[in-house]
């Protein structure tokens, strides 16, 4: 087992950049997810790290060796398609001894390893089935003990859950999650469920456009995302923009927001701040709005999104609409054309510098 | 898979007959008709158009066994049709495999086109062109002096080679073509999982690409082995004096001979004896698919 160190990779296709310059450092033993949006060069830095591709420059380490002109072949990793990609014309337990025969390993050992992979993701039964007998979710499995069964010194994923249905995803989350813990293998996982990487990683690393964008532990890029885009993609906050006022920003229309977390920044450049839907207090009138919550926002409620336990409320101030989501507690529903006093804390304010 | 598909065939059965009408028809028409009509032949002491007396006889099929010549020339020929195969599949399927999975865009259409062009021309244009090329003091020869810098030389024509590389370039296209089919529906991701897994390339080839091609490679086989081992076009202008098979012979008693009972007899037994050899292969290949 062993980290993996991305530095300054860069790789393009003709003149588009899909990659560049990109460094992450992926510890050892990590959960680490790759999220961003269709396109934004998710997959391209996985095949990298895998060695089907290799970086135009930039250095790629795997337990601290160098690798990034090493084939996929010789690098000792697995890895897991979306498609699953299994042998068709090998039974189950044939596809997971593969990786272990084509190393000439012992009869005897194949099939006692091949046995504990398929334990391990709970299809001890299934060996002699062939592929297409499978379900999408116990496919995913096999697919999972292929890669894992070579003792692989890094597990790569490619959205390996978008195939299946919401149920059997979670399913699948929480499954992978207790393989990732038991076998304590450095995992890579490229998704762009937003929530699958908030649930799922230790670390996020955020994509756009070939570019990291920010990398943390989930709560850090939620409570302080240094970007518009990172506050948006990972967990849609409202953003707020205007003038900079050294602690806040001031809106066009007057109005002062605090913010108590994020950039130091300037006074007068243009900046914005960024709040969680579920951080906003809405009350009915100003007189049973908070008054501790220092930033306050007069609107009308156009729209409202029930969902069971909580409500997603849409409210319209100045030419904007702001997200505010309120757990059900069953005292107060709000008519859609109400107006309302939004409040919230300024420690629940990220400042941003304008991108 | 293949029992949701049989399901579905059945039940879509009265519905495509309307559909399968014309192809059954022109199926009675054009081959069941001439066919019933050569059966009758091969029974007859003498073709009854002549106004000359006939019966029926079995003398055409003993002529066969009562003459080695016969069974001499039907292994020949069986010969060349397993070596035509073979030099097939060492041929096409590689040919095969760039195209499908190594070449992309324009380079693969502009290949395809060089494969597919034998095809299209005319059998008797190509295999002259090939004596062009085989004959002493022709193409190869010339182009071989002049580049050696000793002298060689070269005569190919009149002799089993010719046959073989005639007949190679007739029918290496069907092997290409199954082959290309089989081989480009094989997900590239399966070939990058099997690297993944530390698989060398030529472990890839063994343990799953050629197991799932193989479907394409007996369909080839079986469509250059049979008209291989009747043919008589190639034999005779390539192979001269050499050339004398199966397929010739029978092709004599049609053009020359003027034995059309003898000539039906042979051709049924060649068929019987394809039939036998691809009825005994099938387990073996059925498996292998
Ligand atoms: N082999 C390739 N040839 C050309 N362009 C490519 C290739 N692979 C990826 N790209 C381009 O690079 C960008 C990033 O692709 P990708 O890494 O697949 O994105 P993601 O996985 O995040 O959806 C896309 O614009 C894509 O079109
Ligand atoms: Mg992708």
């Amino acid at each position: 087992m062993a980290g993996v160190q991305v530095s300054n990779v860069s790789r393009s296709f003709g003149a588009h950049k899909a990659l560049d310059d990109v460094s992450i450092d992926f510890a050892d033993g990590g959960f680490y997810a790759l999220l961003g949006p269709s396109g934004s060069g998710k997959t391209t830095l996985l095949r990298q790290i895998a060695g089907f591709d290799f970086p135009d420059s930039g250095r790629i380490a795997i337990g601290g060796e160098s690798v990034e002109r090493v084939p996929v072949e010789k690098r000792r990793i697995g890895m897991v398609f979306q498609n699953y990609a299994l042998f068709p014309n090998m039974s189950v337990a044939d596809n997971v001894a593969f990786g272990l025969s084509v190393r000439g390993e012992a009869k005897a050992v194949i099939a006692a390893e091949v046995q504990r992979a398929l334990d391990l993701v709970q299809l001890g039964k299934l060996g002699s089935r062939r592929p297409h007998q499978l379900s999408g979710g116990q496919r995913q499995r096999v697919a999972l003990a292929r890669a894992i069964v070579t003792k692989p010194r890094v597990l790569l994923l490619d959205e390996p859950l978008g195939a299946l249905d919401k149920a059997l995803r979670v399913d699948m989350q929480i499954e992978l999650k207790r393989i990732q813990r038991e076998i304590g293998i450095t995992t890579i996982f490229v998704t762009h469920d937003q929530e699958e990487a908030l649930t799922m990683s230790d670390r996020i690393g955020i994509l756009r456009d070939g570019r990291l964008v920010q990398e943390g532990p989930p709560e850090e890029i939620y409570d302080s995302p240094k970007s518009e885009f990172a506050a948006t993609f990972l967990g849609d906050a409202n953003i707020l923009r205007g003038d900079t006022t050294g602690t806040g920003i001031r809106l066009p229309d007057g109005t002062a927001i605090a913010a108590g977390a994020g950039a130091t920044l300037a006074a007068g450049a243009k900046a914005s701040c960024a709040v969680r839907p579920e951080r906003i207090r809405i009350a009915t009138n100003a007189g049973s709005a908070d008054q501790t919550n220092g930033n306050m926002l007069r609107g009308q409620v156009s729209k409202r999104i029930f969902a069971g336990n909580n409500s997603t409320y849409f409210v319209e101030r100045d030419g904007q609409t702001l997200k505010v989501i309120v757990q059900n507690t069953g005292i107060e529903r709000l008519a859609e054309g109400q107006d309302v006093m939004l409040s919230w804390s300024p420690e629940s304010t990220v400042l941003i510098a304008a991108n | 898979m293949a029992g949701q598909v049989a399901v579905g065939s059945r039940s879509g059965l009265r519905s495509a007959l309307p559909l399968l009408l014309p192809a059954y028809l022109w199926l009675t028409v054009a081959i069941f008709l001439p066919l019933s009509a050569m059966v009758f032949f091969s029974f007859m002491t003498d073709l009854p158009l002549s106004g000359k007396a006939w019966s029926f006889t079995l003398d055409n099929y003993m002529t066969f066994f009562s003459q080695g010549l016969y069974p001499t020339l039907l292994l020949a020929s069986l010969r060349l049709g397993l070596e035509v195969t073979l030099w097939c599949v060492v041929i096409g399927y590689p040919a095969a495999y760039v195209l499908a999975k190594v070449l992309k865009g324009r380079s693969r259409e502009a290949i395809f086109l060089l494969v597919i062009l034998p095809f299209w021309s005319n059998g008797l244009v190509r295999i002259f062109s090939w004596a062009m090329v085989l004959r002493e003091g022709g193409i190869l020869d010339t182009a071989l002096n002049a580049a050696l810098p000793f002298e060689i030389n070269i005569d190919l024509m009149y002799s089993y080679p010719a046959v073989i590389i005639g007949l190679v370039h007739s029918y290496v296209p069907y092997m290409v073509l199954t082959c290309y089919l089989t081989l480009q529906a094989i997900d590239d991701s399966l070939i990058e999982a099997g690297r993944s897994l530390g698989a060398s390339r030529l472990q890839m080839l063994k343990r799953v690409i050629v197991p799932l091609a193989m479907p394409g490679l007996v369909a080839g086989a079986a469509l250059i082995f049979v008209p291989v081992v009747g043919s008589f076009m190639e034999p005779r202008i390539l192979g001269g004096r050499t050339g004398t098979f199966y397929g010739t012979i029978i092709e004599d008693q049609f053009v020359a001979v003027f034995n059309w009972p003898l000539g039906a007899a042979l051709s049924f037994i060649l068929l019987a004896v394809v039939l036998v050899m691809l009825a005994l292969a099938s387990p073996v290949l059925k498996r292998a698919a």
